[in-house]
């Protein structure tokens, strides 16, 4: 399959994602938190805090934590990388990350996590 | 004498120097040989008579040096409200005003000063007083209740906190001085008018140059007559006049209480005090003095600090040492009316060929000298007057008769000049300089102590090395690694309050404009943004958290109006003003909870709380309660939670005012108003404080004439009990305050910081809130009234303001893609008829049959 074929998941217009916050979106039945940065990156993890045990990352403040995009967990504030989904605060957490892009103003997600 | 036969010790006088001599003998092992007997003329025991003007506020309790009552040591006698009327070195006897004789061997005078008052005609009258004891205080406060004009006699150290306590008993108040300036021992010309600025300011009468000829009345005092100089040109052509005044304080210096002495035949110094050598032994090998009422070298030391030396020299004297007192530093730093004023060595440049080097600001109410060697190299004293912060750094500096002192840099007017944005402002004291004068506690003690973990006695006396002594304990910690570094975060180089400062200076109204002009790079974390979200949300009326320049910014709980729980669901709370509420809003509340499967809980703030609620349900839930007349009770905010209270003089038989009205009032007044940490008050109706009212950041309790206000308690972790700012107030004066304590919190506490800790974290503690709520010092509170006017007429419920604005409704949806789809993560099981969280499910999948809507 090339990257041309590849499905995608349109989940919402960019404009309705906030810069530097999340939401959440069902993808092939995964619950995938989307965000947008400042730079209007967008920028797809598992929605599913490890950590706390419940679905609430696309709920977290966006920003920087040294140059690294970050979203802190709304439950305790750990940290997770929104490129690769490792966990600041703890190296032996990390999160599952998704393909996302910006096509025609829409934002898309690839289902199925990467590596996975 | 054999070593079997105790000796007896008496110490006559019970005072801070008699206490210290105690004291030091327990510590020291004298009490190993002694018995010590001790005679306190005063019925309680010693005091803090440094602190005697606190008395009005925190009451008599809280300054004794002995709460228990006696010594922990069963060989000292504690002898109350008993004077000794002689002694006789012969028989080494000493009789007491009861009859009772009692035989010593070591006899240690400590009978201190006595106010002295001058012999003008009427000096006798009723309504005249002095400033000595706790008693006087006592008749001074009783007295002034009936009074409408004070005027104090003498505006000397002492003079001045006299006039500022009748000032704060509501009296006019006026300061008559014989010298040319205020504070005439202490400080120059320029820093006596700067002083009299500050005196001014707080509202009193300077009239300086003025002799008292006589206190004018006939039997109750009802003015003051004085001469007064007719300026430099006509320095003979005095005039007389007269002003007004009800009560009238001496406060005109004090004169050493040597009369037993005297009467037993020992030497006396030319101008009084009983003549001791440097091992504070009198002309009687058995007899010893200390204090304020011993004269070393014929010298006697009106300060608290030399006479703590002498009684740690008596003592060791005592013990066969050969400690001496050799002279006493008679610097003075201490805060006077909010004022700093610190005057040390040759403050009046009277050395031959001695330089000055003056810094003033009069805008600033700020005057700084110091008098240098003619070679500029060593410093010999100075002068600050509004600001003494560099008193720590510049003492160790100073030349004495006995020392050097560290030589003065290269330009020491860099000491006294402001410290400039950028400078370090730090000049490193040795580890030998003596930070805490009053207990003699060196830098070295300090950190030797911060170091083991311990505490040493620096700023326990007179408080006025506390800040420096926090500083040095900051910077030991920050030398070992420990960061104290007040940051908020890596995205701003500043602390809450310098933060809230530029934000209000640059009237800055978005975190991305913060951002830009402030912030070190980065896009700003999960502690700068909602640090900034509060402070923007205090300072802009008509304000909503989920405005779209705002809404990223907000907290976890703040961003869905709700509070997050274990599950990622939420709870709500509505609010209910002084936990008053009807039965029809009860029903309301558990229809909703029924409705909507929520499990339902009181709080601990006469509240209820409604857990389980989908973040997708939050709308439809506060629909049903904004209908029924509810609103957001900000259970979710770093802001106002309740104001709880008891039920009052409406049904307490015991009540003696209405507290659920004042609870619902105040509830109501500061109902969101975002803060550094959550913020919670009560009010009790009577001083049995059913509200628990001590336990919340602000807690008012009932009197029978009106309001006591207490700030900075709480309960959790650290529980602490809210103190007595001020007391019975009527309501009008109690909610001003009360506006000002919590905007002078809501601007300069540090992030997350509650009450207590900021009250303590204060410059002076307590003190300084009260200086600046209640006496206004920094002349701020109108605006921060108005502040506070601003945050009550811009309120309103974020709730029902969500409910009408769609754009806000949108955020509320568990799936951006499928909103019909619940959080399949969340799951409840049943407790006690309730439902509860499940267990963590891990990451679910609901598999790709699912529809998915496109955008």
């Amino acid at each position: 399959m090339t990257t041309e074929q590849q499905t995608y998941v349109a989940v919402c217009r960019l404009d309705d994602l906030t810069r530097e916050s999340g939401v959440l979106a069902l993808v092939a039945g995964e619950a995938v938190a989307v965000f947008r940065t400042h730079d209007d990156q967008v920028h797809a993890l598992s929605g599913y805090d490890p950590i706390g045990g419940a679905c609430v990352l696309a709920r977290g403040i966006v920003g920087t934590r040294g140059g690294v995009p970050y979203v802190a967990s709304p439950l305790h504030k750990q940290g997770y990388d929104l490129r690769t989904g490792r966990c600041l605060d703890d190296p032996e957490v990390s999160v599952p990350t998704y393909d996302a892009t910006v096509r025609d103003g829409v934002v898309l997600v690839t289902p199925g996590a990467r590596g996975a | 004498m054999s070593p079997h036969h105790r000796r007896t010790l008496v110490v006559v006088g019970h005072g801070m120097v008699g206490h210290r001599f105690v004291q030091a003998a327990i510590e020291r092992g004298l009490t190993e040989t002694h018995d010590v007997v001790v005679v306190g003329e005063e019925a309680r025991p010693a005091y803090d008579r440094v602190a005697l003007t606190s008395f009005f506020e925190v009451g008599a309790e809280a300054l004794s040096l002995l709460p228990e009552g006696e010594y922990d040591d069963p060989r000292v006698r504690l002898l109350l409200g008993r004077a000794v009327t002689g002694f006789d070195p012969g028989s080494r006897t000493l009789l007491l005003d009861d009859g009772h004789v009692i035989r010593y061997d070591e006899l240690v005078l400590a009978t201190g000063a006595a106010p002295f008052v001058p012999p003008v005609p009427g000096h006798d009258l009723t309504g005249a007083f002095v400033y000595r004891t706790i008693e006087d205080l006592e008749a001074i406060r009783d007295a002034a209740a009936g009074a409408r004009v004070g005027a104090v006699i003498g505006g000397g150290l002492l003079g001045l906190e006299a006039a500022k306590a009748l000032a704060d008993l509501g009296l006019e108040t006026h300061v008559v001085e014989m010298a040319p300036r205020l504070m005439a021992v202490q400080v120059d010309d320029a820093g006596g008018a700067c002083l009299r600025r500050h005196v001014e300011g707080l509202g009193l009468t300077v009239h300086t140059g003025a002799m008292t000829t006589a206190v004018l009345g006939q039997e109750r005092v009802t003015g003051l007559a004085m001469e007064v100089d007719g300026g430099l040109e006509a320095r003979s052509a005095r005039t007389s006049t007269s002003v007004d005044a009800d009560l009238v304080v001496f406060s005109a210096g004090i004169r050493p209480r040597d009369a037993l002495a005297r009467a037993a035949g020992l030497d006396l110094a030319e101008r009084g005090g009983v003549l001791v050598d440097a091992q504070c032994r009198t002309s009687d090998p058995h007899v010893w003095a200390i204090g304020e009422c011993a004269a070393p070298g014929g010298r006697m030391y009106g300060l608290v600090a030399p006479g703590y030396a002498m009684a740690e020299v008596a003592v060791d004297a005592l013990l066969g040492g050969d400690g001496a007192f050799t002279g006493a530093d008679l610097s003075t730093k201490l805060k006077l009316m909010g004022v700093d004023v610190a005057s040390f060595g040759d403050a009046f440049a009277t050395t031959e060929g001695a330089l000055e080097l003056v810094y003033a600001d009069a805008v600033a109410g700020v005057y700084k000298k110091l008098v240098v060697s003619d070679d500029g190299t060593r410093l010999l004293g100075g002068v600050l007057v509004g600001d003494a912060s560099a008193y720590g750094v510049l003492r160790p500096m100073l030349a004495t008769p006995t020392s050097a002192g560290l030589p003065l840099p290269a330009n020491p007017e860099e000491l006294i000049l402001p410290v400039t944005s950028g400078g370090s402002g730090g000049l490193v004291l040795p580890d030998e300089a003596q930070v805490c004068s009053c207990n003699d506690v060196t830098k070295a003690d300090i950190v030797a102590a911060a170091a083991a973990g311990e505490t040493t006695r620096a700023g326990s006396t007179c408080g006025s090395c506390k800040s420096l002594t926090k500083k040095l304990i900051e910077d030991y910690f920050e030398s070992v690694g420990k960061v104290v570094d007040r940051s908020l975060c890596e995205h701003f180089a500043l602390t809450r309050q310098e933060l809230f400062e530029v934000v209000a200076i640059h009237e800055h109204t978005t975190y991305d404009a913060v951002l830009a002009a402030h912030g070190t790079g980065g896009r700003g974390c999960d502690v700068c943004k909602p640090a900034v979200a509060s402070i923007l949300a205090s300072r802009l009326g008509g304000h909503h958290v989920l405005d779209a320049a705002h809404v990223t910014i907000q907290d976890t709980n703040d961003a869905y109006l709700a509070n997050i729980q274990r599950n990622g669901t939420y709870s709500v709370v509505p609010r209910i003003p002084g936990g008053e509420v009807t039965p029809e809003g009860l029903i309301v509340i558990g229809e909703v909870a029924r409705d909507f499967g929520l499990y339902t809980k009181i709080t601990g703030g006469q509240r209820i709380d409604l857990f389980g609620a989908r973040m997708e349900e939050l709308p439809a839930i506060w629909r049903r309660l904004v209908d029924a007349g509810f609103e957001s009770g900000h259970a979710y905010g770093k802001s106002l939670r309740t104001v709880k209270s008891c039920v009052g003089s409406t049904w307490c038989r015991y009540g003696v005012q209405d507290s659920t009205q004042l609870a619902i009032d105040l509830e109501l007044r500061y109902r969101g108003l975002r803060s550094p940490h959550k913020l919670k008050g009560g009010v009790s109706g009577c001083a049995r404080e059913c509200a628990e009212a001590r336990g919340k950041d602000f807690g008012v309790i009932a009197t029978e004439k009106g309001w006591n206000l207490y700030v900075g308690g709480n309960g959790g972790a650290t529980p602490v009990h809210a103190r007595l700012l001020v007391g019975d107030l009527d309501t009008e004066t109690l909610v001003r305050y009360l506006d000002r304590f919590l905007m002078y919190y809501v601007r300069t506490a540090d992030r997350l910081q509650r009450t207590a800790p900021w009250v303590d974290s204060l410059d002076g503690g307590l003190e300084r809130v009260r200086a600046v709520v209640v006496d206004d010092v920094l002349g701020l509170g109108s605006e921060l009234e108005a502040a506070m006017e601003r945050h009550v007429g811009g309120y309103f419920d974020e709730w029902k303001a969500t409910l009408d604005d769609p754009d806000k409704l949108r955020r509320f949806v568990s799936f951006v893609n499928a909103p019909d789809v619940p959080d399949p993560h969340i799951t409840f099981r049943e407790e006690r008829g309730q439902s509860v969280p499940g267990e963590p499910t891990g990451p679910v999948s609901l598999g790709a049959s699912i529809p998915v809507g496109a955008p």
